[in-house]
C-alpha cells in the first residue's frame, strides 16, 4: 500500500495547482491509519475533559437534575455573588493562599536541595540506597498518609509519647488549628521530596563535565561549583516546576484535606476545593459548588499566566 | 597550607552532606518501620507506646483478624483488577496518542497538543465531571475508576518526547520493508520503549492502586469498593468490625491499633512489590523528554 501512495504522490507532484481539499483528502488517506489511531482519543478527551467543561455551565444556572445542563434556567452570575458574600468566603481564600504560600518555601525547594546533595556524593552505593529509601513514601496512598498521621499525632499516639519524655503535656495535634498547616505540608515534604527529586537529578545529569573542570581550575570548591555550574544549569528545569506549581496553587490536594480536617481545624484547614467538595457532593447544592470551582479555575489559570509572563520578561525561561 | 584548609573543608563537607542524606532516610524509613514491627507485636507491648521497631513477641493475630471475612480480599482483589486493566487501558491509549503527535508532518497536530496543554491548566472540576460520569452509566461500575483517568497529559507529553528520539531511519526501514503505521508502532517503536512503557505503567500503576477519592465519588455500592476505601474504614472512620468478632480468635491477640497497622501493611504491600521488577528499566533517563521540553 505505501507503494500505491508514493505513485499517487509523484503523479500528482507534476500538477501545478491542487484545490485545497484534494491535498487533504489524499493526507486522509495516506495517514489514515494515524487518524484512526487518534480517534478514541479525541473521544476521550472530548467526553471526559471537554465535556466537564461544558458542563461547567451550570455555575451560570439554577441547575434542575431533570432539566439537564442546557434546559436549566439562567440566574447569570447570582451563584457567584452568593460566594463572594458568604462570611466564609475570606476564610477560604486565606486559607488557600497561606497552605500554597507554605508550599512554595517549603515543598518546592525541598526536592532541589534534597537533589543537589545527591549529587555531591562520591559512593555510589550509599547514593543508590538514600534513592531508593527516599522514593518509597510516593508509592503510599493519601489514606495511608492520613492514618499514620491519624495514628502519630494522636493524644496517645508516638509523637506525643515521644514529646513526653521530655516532659511535654500531650497536645491533640489534628484538632488544633495552629497545628494544620504544618501538619499538612511537612508530612507533604516526607512524601514528596524524594520523588520530586528525580526531574532534578535528571536534569543535573545532563551538565556538561568540563564546566566543572573549568570552575576547579579557577579555584571554585564544591560550594562554589554548586553555586555557579549546577544551580544554573538546572534553573529552566526550576523555573518551569516553579511555574506549574503557582498554576496548581488553588487546586491544592483536597484529597489529603478532607481526610485529615474536621470541624475544629476548619478555621486553618477548610479550603476552597474541600468547600466545593462539601458543598457539591454532600451537599448537592450544584449550581453554587460548581460556580465556586469555576472561580477557582479561573484564579489558577490568571496566576499560571502572571508567573508565565513575569518569568519570561525576568528569566527568558516560559511554559509557553 | 592552602591544600590543607581545601582538605578540611572537604571533610566539612562531605560530613555535613552524609549527616543530612542519612538523617533524611531514616526519617523516611522510621514510620515503616514502626508500622510493621505494630502490626506483628503483641497488645501487651504495643499498650507501653512509645517507638517499637523490634517487637520481642510476635504474633499474626491482627492479620488473622482481618482476614477472618472476605471483606479484605475482596478489596484487594478489585484492586488488582482495576490496576491491571487500568494500566493497560493508560498505555494502549496513551502510545497511540503519543506516536503520530511525534510525527512532524502529521496535521493539526499543534492544535491537538494545544488542546491537551489546556486540560492540564484548565479542568471543568469534580461537579461536572461526576455528571459526565454519571451520563454515561459508569456510577457504580469500575470503568468510573478507568476510564475518566485514561490519558495522564503529562504521561503523554513525556512519552511523545521519548518517541521522537527513536530515529527515522529505523521506521523507514520498516515501511520499506512494508509494515503499516501500526506495524511499525508495534514492532519497532514500542520494543524500543520498553524503559519508557515500564517506567509509565508504573506510574499509571502506582494511581490505580492507590485511588480513593473517585471512588468514594463513583462507587457507592461496598461490595464494590477497592482497598483503599475499605483502608479509610478502618484507619480513619476507625470501623474495625471488618473481621469476624463471633470467631475463636483470642481477643487479646491483637488492638485496634494493631489491627490499623496490619491494614496499612496488607493495602501498601502489593504496589510496593511492584517496583523493584520495574527498577531496572526505570532510569532516569526515561524524565530526561521532560527536562528538554
Amino acid at each position: 500500500m505505501p507503494d500505491l501512495d508514493n505513485n499517487l504522490v509523484q503523479a500528482t507532484a507534476g500538477i501545478p495547482v491542487e484545490s485545497k481539499r484534494s491535498i487533504i483528502k489524499k493526507d486522509l488517506i495516506r495517514n489514515r491509519y494515524i487518524y484512526l489511531m487518534l480517534l478514541p482519543v479525541i473521544a476521550y478527551y472530548g467526553l471526559f475533559h471537554y465535556g466537564p467543561m461544558y458542563g461547567l455551565l451550570i455555575a451560570f444556572k439554577d441547575y434542575g437534575i431533570a432539566d439537564g445542563v442546557w434546559q436549566s434556567p439562567w440566574v447569570g452570575f447570582t451563584h457567584f455573588q452568593h460566594f463572594f458574600e458568604n462570611p466564609y468566603f475570606w476564610r477560604l481564600i486565606r486559607n488557600t493562599l497561606m497552605i500554597n504560600i507554605y508550599e512554595l518555601l517549603f515543598a518546592f525547594p525541598a526536592p532541589i536541595i534534597l537533589a543537589l546533595l545527591l549529587n555531591e556524593l562520591r559512593l555510589i552505593l550509599f547514593k543508590r540506597v538514600v534513592q531508593t529509601i527516599s522514593y518509597l513514601p510516593h508509592f503510599i496512598s493519601i489514606v495511608v498518609v492520613a492514618g499514620m498521621l491519624v495514628d502519630f499525632a494522636a493524644r496517645d499516639g508516638l509523637i506525643n509519647n515521644i514529646l513526653g519524655v521530655f516532659g511535654m503535656e500531650p497536645v491533640a495535634f489534628l484538632q488544633e488549628p495552629g497545628w494544620f498547616r504544618f501538619i499538612y505540608v511537612s508530612s507533604g515534604v516526607w512524601q514528596g521530596i524524594g520523588w520530586g527529586s528525580i526531574i532534578y537529578l535528571a536534569a543535573m545529569s545532563t551538565i556538561d563535565p568540563t564546566l566543572y573542570d573549568a570552575a576547579r581550575m579557577d579555584g571554585a570548591g564544591r560550594w562554589k561549583q554548586t553555586l555557579h555550574v549546577t544551580i544554573p544549569d538546572i534553573m529552566p528545569t526550576i523555573v518551569i516546576l516553579f511555574i506549574l506549581s503557582i498554576g496548581s496553587m488553588l487546586s491544592v490536594g483536597s484529597e489529603k484535606i478532607i481526610l485529615l480536617y474536621n470541624p475544629l481545624t476548619y478555621e486553618t484547614a477548610d479550603v476552597i476545593s474541600t468547600y466545593v467538595y462539601r458543598k457539591g457532593i454532600l451537599g448537592a447544592d450544584f449550581g453554587y459548588s460548581a460556580a465556586v470551582g469555576l472561580f477557582n479555575s479561573v484564579i489558577s489559570f490568571v496566576l499560571l499566566t502572571l508567573a508565565n509572563t513575569i518569568s519570561k520578561r525576568v528569566s527568558e525561561h516560559r511554559l509557553w | 597550607m592552602l591544600a590543607e584548609q581545601k582538605h578540611w573543608s572537604n571533610r566539612l563537607f562531605n560530613t555535613i552532606n552524609y549527616s543530612l542524606l542519612i538523617l533524611v532516610s531514616v526519617v523516611t524509613i522510621v514510620p515503616f518501620l514502626y508500622i510493621v514491627a505494630v502490626s506483628f507485636a503483641a497488645p501487651a507491648e504495643v499498650a507501653k507506646g512509645g517507638l517499637l521497631l523490634f517487637p520481642t513477641e510476635f504474633t499474626l493475630g491482627a492479620y488473622k483478624y482481618i482476614f477472618s471475612t472476605d471483606t479484605m480480599f475482596k478489596g484487594i482483589g478489585i484492586s488488582i483488577y482495576v490496576t491491571v486493566v487500568g494500566t493497560f487501558i493508560n498505555l494502549v491509549l496513551t502510545s497511540l496518542t503519543a506516536y503520530p503527535l511525534a510525527k512532524p508532518g502529521l496535521r493539526g497536530r499543534r492544535l491537538f497538543m494545544l488542546m491537551i496543554l489546556v486540560t492540564m491548566l484548565f479542568s471543568g472540576g469534580i461537579i461536572p465531571t461526576y455528571f459526565v460520569v454519571k451520563a454515561f452509566g459508569m456510577i457504580n461500575t469500575y470503568w468510573s475508576l478507568m476510564v475518566p483517568t485514561a490519558i495522564s497529559a503529562f504521561n503523554l507529553i513525556v512519552l511523545k518526547n521519548f518517541f521522537q528520539q527513536i530515529p527515522d531511519s529505523l521506521e523507514d526501514s520498516a515501511k520499506i520493508d512494508g509494515a503499516g503505521d501500526l506495524g511499525v508502532l508495534f514492532r519497532i517503536v514500542l520494543p524500543l520503549s520498553m524503559p519508557a512503557m515500564a517506567t509509565f505503567g508504573l506510574f499509571y500503576a502506582v494511581g490505580h492502586w492507590n485511588t480513593f477519592f473517585n471512588a468514594v465519588m463513583y462507587i457507592n455500592d461496598s461490595e464494590k469498593f477497592p482497598v483503599q476505601v475499605i483502608l479509610r474504614q478502618i484507619v480513619l472512620l476507625s470501623q474495625d468490625q471488618i473481621g469476624d468478632t463471633t470467631s475463636q480468635q483470642d481477643p487479646t491477640d491483637y488492638l485496634p491499633q494493631t489491627i490499623r497497622m496490619a491494614s496499612i501493611v496488607v493495602a501498601t504491600l502489593p504496589i510496593v512489590l511492584v517496583y523493584p521488577f520495574l527498577q531496572k528499566h526505570f532510569a532516569k533517563g526515561v524524565l530526561l523528554g521532560s527536562v528538554k521540553g
